[in-house]
């Protein structure tokens, strides 16, 4: 099972992601910005990071670059798509998933352990859970605030993936933390799973969501 | 003819702004009382055209493709001819 891990300037989760496929049993391979075919891949991780330098909005320059048409073109054909931190804005940015990610409520980097309810199952990366299951995952971002016009739309169609339990870190809108698109195929999340891969980190709650392109 | 481009992107009405928030704190903390603060986001560049309608036109596509994400932010573009 061949994965994409995508980069940009200003990446810089990409190897802790190609690390996590590793541990899930997946082959990760590097993809460049410039590169539009990405046939040969059975799925793709867009990593965290400061993709050209958050400037605009965090996320907007790289929605624009040519790797994301191979992406939207993966997409059509129903390959498994996670964007993990930037990975998310960037999905957000390009509207492969419903809503944005902004500037935390209080401007803060929150970088912490944070409790999540696992509010579907029905997405590859989640399907090892049970729902309403909590896990733990690190978060690190300034702009994982989410925001929808759309929420009654997100629940009607079971779009909402994660959310934050006890305390809201970031002011997301109902304390979502994480949505799918309406196939559940195309997955974006704040909290970063592939720090949360093996035990002596803390958590290998991480690792399902890895597994979830098997 | 040379155009002067100017887009002011504001978050829209209504949308928590925390920069604008932590601007009035800040104020406050320097003994200035302050409310209602806003922050906008000013991008101008020039452009060569034949009318202000097309390069306009353009502007507005630059606008919803990159410089600003619809769903938070409106915007308001300025055309300029530069006197010859």
């Amino acid at each position: 099972m061949k994965i994409g891990v995508i980069r940009f300037p200003g990446t810089n989760c990409d190897r802790d992601v190609a690390q996590a496929c590793e541990l899930a049993g997946l082959k990760p391979e590097y993809v460049w910005w410039s590169e539009e075919k990405l046939t040969d891949y059975d799925g793709i991780v867009i990593p965290g990071g400061f993709s050209y330098g958050d400037y605009l909005r965090a996320g907007a320059m790289a929605s624009i670059t040519p790797v994301i048409d191979g992406i939207k073109q993966m997409v059509k054909e129903e390959k498994p798509v996670l964007g993990i931190c930037n990975g998310a804005q960037i999905l957000g940015e390009i509207g492969l998933v419903p809503g944005i990610f902004i500037t935390n409520e209080t401007p803060k980097f929150n970088c912490e352990w944070v409790d999540l309810k696992v509010s579907t199952n029905r997405t590859p990366f989640t399907k090892a859970f049970k729902k309403s299951q909590t896990i733990a995952l690190p978060i690190a971002h300034a702009e994982g605030r989410f925001y929808t016009q759309d929420i009654d739309l997100l629940k009607d169609q079971d779009q909402i993936v994660l959310q934050f339990e006890g305390e809201n870190p970031n002011g997301s809108m109902e304390a979502i933390t994480s949505v799918c698109d309406e196939s559940g195929l195309v997955c974006a999340m704040m909290p970063h799973p592939e720090r949360a891969c093996e035990e002596i980190f803390g958590s290998d709650d991480g690792l399902n969501f890895f597994k979830g392109f098997l | 003819m040379l155009f002067d481009i100017e887009i002011n992107i504001s978050l829209k009405a209504g949308m928590l702004n925390p920069e604008a928030t932590q601007v009035e704190r800040s104020l406050d903390l320097l003994g200035y009382e302050v409310k209602d603060v806003k922050t906008v986001e000013i991008i101008k560049f020039q452009m060569e055209g034949e009318d202000s309608q097309a390069i306009r036109e353009n502007v507005v596509d630059m606008c919803e493709r990159l410089l600003c994400n619809p769903v938070i932010h409106d915007y308001e573009i300025s055309v300029v001819p530069q006197e010859e």
